[in-house]
């Protein structure tokens, strides 16, 4: 198939179901594998989050959660699967742009990545406070 | 309480949420930030931060869906997404500075607009009438009707549309809500988008949305891998049992009366406690 003559409304309709369809359920069975190891190793200790006191440091950096991860901890795997969860539509953003490369829509391409770069913008914002 | 059992109560709840916020389409969010803040005593960042992130998995899963129908408008959901991420980025930096009841406050009241809007009547208007800016921007568009017709449709009053986006998406990283309600009426009563379109595009532009605020609130610490875990399995979990019931159920217009009547009476207690100061 010649991909930039054909590329139509229609493939990229059906590319980012999948990319929506495969980020959602990849990234909820992490998290229910991390919520199985979670509970089996703290089920029996007592809840607070009623005070708040931001989470623990392994759950928080990449560094930290690659590390809970590699120690097997229930909360960074958890995590894991978040960061997943909240990538899939960002990339579906990134799909989105490819997308309207191939469609030759050039205008779009330029909303598509004005988007992408007003998340960025949020994310960098979160870390300067 | 255990860990243990904290961990099912909000999976039950959030099972119910779910159910309900998809069978009315009001979303998950309006009742899992009431359940987890009155109910179980949880800090009100936490609870957005969780509801939050099941918005997005519930977005990102309906819309998979939906997206291959054809009926969602891409063009037009990426140009509002403009608007909305701009909206979610500023909510979730509000949010870190105002205080804690004045968000269960808001929170109450645009409960409250929401539930009255959804059971209000509505009526479409498919309009042919031609936009400068919607031309420029190709957001008119058709759609494939279940019997194999196409119906063609023009996007009107653009500029209104993408301020009543700004709203929705500040409200959305304010709340921790999908705000889809706001983003329909925006599209339906602003714009004059066919119903269809506009619930099946303002679910697609859902998940963009609460990721531009769920970056900062991730970064703040506000997401609590514990609290969002059965809170993101048991929203799904519901939304897609209430998927296959409306699939099955033409009607679901006693639901929302009930579904209204719900929030308002978890609307009045949100605002209540939000006066007191207990939030």
């Amino acid at each position: 198939m010649d991909l930039k003559m054909k590329f139509k409304d229609k493939d990229m309709q059906l590319l980012l179901g999948q990319v929506l369809r495969a980020g959602t359920i990849i990234s909820i069975s992490i998290v229910f594998i991390g919520g199985v190891v979670f509970l089996y190793r703290h089920g029996f200790s007592i809840a607070n989050y009623r005070v708040f006191n931001g989470v623990p440091d392994f759950v928080q950096h990449p560094s930290g959660i690659e590390y809970g991860i590699l120690n097997f901890k229930g909360q960074a795997i958890i995590q894991f699967g978040i960061i997943l969860l909240i990538a899939t539509p960002i990339v579906r953003v990134l799909f989105s742009a490819i997308g309207f490369v191939l469609e030759k829509d050039y205008m779009y391409v330029v909303i598509s990545l004005l988007v992408l770069s007003i998340i960025f913008l949020s994310m960098m914002s979160g870390h300067a406070g | 309480m255990t860990i243990l059992v904290f961990t099912i109560i909000i999976l039950i709840g959030s099972y119910f949420a779910g159910l309900l916020g998809s069978l009315t389409g009001l979303g998950g969010g309006f009742v899992i930030i009431p359940l987890l803040t009155l109910v179980l005593n949880v800090d009100i960042h936490y609870a957005i931060g969780a509801s939050l992130v099941s918005v997005i998995a519930t977005s990102s899963g309906s819309a998979a869906a939906y997206v291959r129908e054809g009926i969602t408008n891409m063009r037009l959901g990426m140009f509002l997404e403009i608007a909305t991420t701009i909206g979610a980025m500023c909510g979730a930096i509000l949010a870190i500075y105002i205080p804690t009841n004045l968000i269960a406050i808001i929170f109450g009241l645009i409960l409250i607009c929401s539930a009255v809007l959804s059971v209000r009547k509505k009526v479409q208007v498919i309009t042919t009438e031609k936009n400068y800016l919607a031309e420029k921007l190709r957001l008119n568009s058709s759609y494939p009707t279940p019997d194999g017709q196409t119906v063609e449709y023009s996007v009107i009053r653009v500029t209104g549309g993408f301020f009543m986006m700004v709203f929705a998406g500040i409200m959305s990283g304010l709340l921790g809500i999908g705000s889809g309600v706001l983003k329909v009426i925006a599209m339906d009563s602003i714009m004059r988008i066919p119903f269809k379109v506009s619930t099946t595009t303002s679910n697609f532009m859902i998940g963009v949305t609460a990721s531009a605020s769920a970056v900062v609130y991730f970064q703040r610490g506000y997401i609590s891998p514990g609290l969002s875990m059965p809170v993101v399995i048991g929203v799904l979990l519901g939304a897609l049992t209430g998927s296959k019931i409306l699939v099955h159920s033409t009607s679901s217009k006693w639901l929302r009366w009930i579904f209204a009547v719900m929030v308002t009476f978890l609307a009045v207690q949100m605002i209540y406690h939000g006066l007191k100061g207990r939030i």
